[in-house]
C-alpha cells in the first residue's frame, strides 16, 4: 500500500530525498515531464488538450523531525527539532539517525531519582538528549554527524478496524493521494501540474518557488489536517472531526480559500454522495497561503483528511476519510473547468 | 552446556508482558523455559515460580534461595467513555511525562492496540508548557467504539507497552521490563553455569511476582522456602545526567553489590573479596537504609535469613526505553555463579 509505504519512510523538512526518489518511480511513466528544482520540489506535468491554462496539485514531501546539533562529552547526543512540536511527547520515545538509520531513544532522569519540583515540571528541549548506547563523545562521533536528520520510527499499522496509526500522515496522505490521481486521470481539457513540494512544515518554502516558476491559474494543497474530536475539547473548539469525511477550509491563517473554488468542490462532493466537513476553526496553515500570494494571485483551496495527533509518532485516521478524499480530489480534476470557478 | 545467547533471551523475556497481579501467562512461559534445569518447579497461588535446581548430585550443604521478580510495572483500564476513549491508571510507579503518544497493548479477551493522547496544547486554557499532563488527564484510543470495547475489553484489565527490544550501539540495548527481565536472564545464564560443574548445594531459584506493587511475591515465598542465604537480583540507576554520581552506576562495568544493613556483612564482604580475586568488573552501591527491592522483605522473614543484593545498572528505569548493556549480564552471571560454588 502506496501510504503505508510512504509514511514508513523518512523525510524531514530538508531531507525529502527517500521520498521523491519514491514518488520519482511510481509516476515518471505516467507524466509528460517531470523534473527536480533547486530546492527540491518535485514537479510532474500532465499536459492537456490545451495548455492555455494549468491547474496545480500540491501536497508536501517533508514531515517533522529532528536535527543533531552537539555531541555531550558522556556520548548523547543533543538535537534541535524541525517543525512544530508538542515537546511534552518527546521524553521515552524511540528515533533513528542519519542515512543508516542508527537506533536512538530519548531517555529522562528516572522517576524515583526525580525531585518533587521535577516531577511536576516537563522536561524542555534543552533538558533532553539521544542516547545511542555509547559512553563517549568519540564513540558518538564515530557513528554520528553532527547535522544529521533524526526520525521516528516507521511504524504504520491498522488501528481497530477502520484507523491507521503512523508518523508522517501529514502529509504522506496527501502524496499517496496525488500519485494515484497521476496514475487514475485521462486526457483533460487543461494542463494539471502536480507539485510535490519540500520545506512545508518550516515555513511554507518549497511551495513559495513552485508558484513562482510554474504560476498556476488555479491550485488545490491536498494537506493532513488536524482533528480535535478527542476528551475534554469543546464542541466549539473541534476543528475537525474524524469519520466525517474530507475537510474543505474557508480560511485559515495563511490563506483565504477562493469562494467559488471551494463552492465547486462542495458541488462535486454532493453530486457525487461525499460526506464533506469544514474546517471549524481558523488555525494552522500550509502550501496554499504562498501559493494564493505568488506573482498576481492564484486562486487556492485545500481538500484535507483529518488526522488525530497530528506531528505525533502515533497520528491516526480514519480510512475512509482518507478513501473519500482521494475520491473528492479525483472527481474535483475530473469535472474541473476554468469556467466554472 | 552451550553458552547462552543473552541478547536472544531478553528480547524473548522482553517480549512477553508481565504486569504486576497478572504474571500468570509470564509464569508458565518461565516454567517451559528453565524446565531443562530445574527438576521441580511450581507456580505458587501468587504466580511465583520457585524451581528447585537439579545438579544431579544429591550432597546438601547450604540452602541457598535466588530470586528476581518477573513482574513489570504498566497500566490498568479504569473507564471507558461513551466515545469509546480509554482512562487508565498506573500499576507501579509510572512517569507521566512518558507516557504521551506512547504505543499500548490493552489485555482484554485479546490484545487491542491503542495509542495514548491527550487534549492539544493549543486548546487548552491558561496553557502552560512547563505543566505535566496528569495521568487523569490522558487518554488511549484504539480506534473501537464504546459498544465494541465493551465486548473486548473490562474495567481493570491491564495495559502494556507495545514496543520491542532493539540493539544500540555496540553492546547496549533497548527495551520494556529490562527491569526485571535482565535480572531473570542473569538467573538462568546461573542456571546455565551450574550445569558445567559440580555444584553440591540444595538451590531454589524463586521468580516473584508484585515486587513493583509492595513485594507481595517475595513475602510469602520466602517465607515457604526458608533458605539459609538468599540472593536478590534487581535492576539500578544506570548514570544518566541529572542522577547523583553514588546513587547511579556506569552500565558495562559490572555488577553492582550492596552494602549497608539491609544486607549480610560477612557474605557482602566475601562477594566483593570474591569478584576482586576473579577480576570480575564490579560496582559498590551503599544503602544506608531500605533498599527498595526485594531484599529488604526478605532479609526479615521468618527467623531471618542472610540476604544479598546483586543489581544490573539500566538507564530510564520504568519507561518504555530502558537501556542497559548485556556485558553486565555476563558479569553477573560469572560472579554469582563463583559465589555459589564457594559455598
Amino acid at each position: 500500500m502506496i501510504l503505508e509505504e510512504l509514511s514508513n519512510l523518512s523525510g524531514i523538512s530538508g531531507d525529502e530525498k527517500d521520498i521523491r526518489d519514491y514518488i520519482m518511480e511510481k509516476i515518471k511513466n505516467y507524466v509528460d515531464n517531470i523534473r527536480i528544482d533547486s530546492i527540491g520540489n518535485l514537479i510532474a506535468l500532465k499536459k492537456g488538450k490545451n495548455s492555455d491554462l494549468k491547474l496545480m496539485l500540491a501536497a508536501h514531501m517533508d514531515e517533522v523531525g529532528f536535527i543533531v546539533k552537539s555531541i555531550n562529552d558522556d556520548g548523547t547526543i543533543k538535537f534541535a527539532t524541525i517543525g512544530g512540536f508538542d515537546n511534552r511527547i518527546l521524553p521515552g520515545k524511540k528515533i533513528f539517525i542519519g542515512k543508516e538509520k542508527k537506533p536512538g531513544v530519548i531517555g529522562i532522569l528516572p522517576i524515583h531519582l526525580q525531585s518533587s519540583a521535577r516531577k511536576k515540571r516537563v522536561f524542555s528541549l534543552n533538558e533532553l538528549y539521544i542516547d545511542i548506547g555509547s559512553d563517549s563523545k568519540e564513540r558518538t562521533e564515530k557513528i554520528i554527524d553532527i547535522g544529521d536528520y533524526i526520525s521516528f520510527k516507521g511504524n504504520f499499522k491498522r488501528l481497530g478496524q477502520n484507523y491507521y496509526m503512523s508518523k508522517a500522515l501529514d502529509d504522506r496522505v496527501g502524496c499517496s493521494i496525488l500519485i494515484d490521481i497521476i496514475l487514475q486521470t485521462e486526457l483533460l481539457d487543461f494542463d494539471l501540474v502536480i507539485c510535490f513540494t519540500v520545506q512545508e512544515e518550516v515555513g511554507t518554502r518549497g511551495a513559495e518557488v513552485i508558484a513562482y516558476s510554474e504560476e498556476p491559474d488555479a491550485a488545490i494543497v491536498v494537506e493532513g489536517t488536524t482533528a480535535s474530536d478527542v476528551p475534554d475539547v469543546k464542541d466549539s473548539m473541534t476543528s475537525t472531526k474524524l469519520a466525517a469525511g474530507p475537510v474543505l477550509t474557508i480560511m485559515d491563517r495563511a490563506s483565504y480559500s477562493n469562494k467559488n473554488l471551494v463552492r465547486f468542490i462542495n458541488q462535486i462532493a454532493e453530486s457525487k454522495n461525499i460526506k464533506i466537513q469544514y474546517k471549524n476553526t481558523v488555525t494552522g496553515g500550509n502550501d496554499a497561503g504562498k501559493i494564493q500570494r505568488s506573482r498576481n494571485g492564484v486562486k487556492t483551496a485545500v481538500i484535507s483528511v483529518p488526522v488525530r495527533y497530528i506531528h505525533s509518532p502515533t497520528s491516526v485516521i480514519y480510512e475512509k476519510d482518507y478513501i473519500n478524499t482521494n475520491k473528492l480530489v479525483f472527481e474535483v480534476i475530473r469535472e474541473f473547468s476554468f469556467n466554472k470557478i | 552446556m552451550e553458552n547462552l545467547e543473552y541478547k536472544k533471551l531478553l528480547a524473548e523475556l522482553t517480549g512477553k508482558t508481565s504486569v504486576s497481579g497478572y504474571e500468570y501467562k509470564f509464569s508458565k512461559f518461565l516454567k517451559n523455559e528453565i524446565s531443562k534445569y530445574c527438576n521441580n518447579i511450581e507456580i505458587d497461588y501468587f504466580s511465583n515460580v520457585i524451581a528447585t535446581f537439579n545438579s544431579g548430585l544429591n550432597l546438601k550443604k547450604k540452602k541457598i534461595m535466588l530470586t528476581a521478580h518477573i513482574d513489570e510495572i504498566g497500566l490498568m483500564v479504569k473507564s471507558i467513555d461513551k466515545n469509546g476513549f480509554i482512562k487508565f491508571t498506573n500499576i507501579g510507579e509510572v512517569d507521566p511525562k512518558i507516557l504521551l503518544s506512547q504505543e499500548v497493548k490493552i489485555h482484554g479477551k485479546r490484545e487491542l492496540l491503542g495509542v495514548i493522547g491527550s487534549i492539544p496544547p493549543h486548546l487548552i486554557e491558561n496553557y502552560n508548557k512547563h505543566n505535566v499532563v496528569d495521568i487523569d488527564k490522558l487518554y488511549i484510543d484504539t480506534g473501537f467504539s464504546k459498544y465494541e470495547l465493551d465486548e473486548i475489553i473490562s474495567i481493570g484489565d491491564v495495559i502494556s507497552f507495545n514496543v520491542e527490544l532493539i540493539s544500540l550501539n555496540s553492546n547496549y540495548i533497548s527495551s520494556k521490563a529490562l527491569d526485571n527481565r535482565a535480572g531473570i536472564c542473569t538467573l538462568i545464564g546461573v542456571m546455565n553455569e551450574l550445569k558445567k560443574f559440580k555444584y553440591y548445594n540444595e538451590t531454589t531459584f524463586n521468580f516473584t511476582s508484585m515486587e513493583e506493587t509492595a513485594s507481595a511475591g517475595v513475602i510469602n515465598s520466602s517465607y515457604r522456602i526458608e533458605p539459609d542465604l538468599a540472593i536478590v537480583i534487581d535492576t539500578c540507576f544506570g548514570k544518566v545526567q541529572g542522577g547523583a554520581n553514588e546513587d547511579t552506576f556506569v552500565l558495562g562495568n559490572g555488577p553492582v553489590i550492596s552494602i549497608g544493613p539491609n544486607f549480610n556483612s560477612d557474605y557482602s564482604k566475601q562477594i566483593i573479596k570474591i569478584a576482586r580475586d576473579e577480576k570480575i568488573s564490579h560496582q559498590i552501591d551503599v544503602e544506608p537504609g531500605n533498599s527498595g527491592t526485594e531484599a529488604w522483605a526478605t532479609q526479615i522473614s521468618r527467623n531471618g535469613i542472610p540476604t544479598l543484593l546483586i543489581s544490573i545498572p539500566i538507564k530510564y528505569m520504568h519507561t518504555p526505553i530502558e537501556v542497559m548493556n548485556i556485558d553486565d549480564i555476563n558479569l553477573s552471571v560469572k560472579l554469582i555463579t563463583n559465589f555459589l560454588m564457594k559455598q
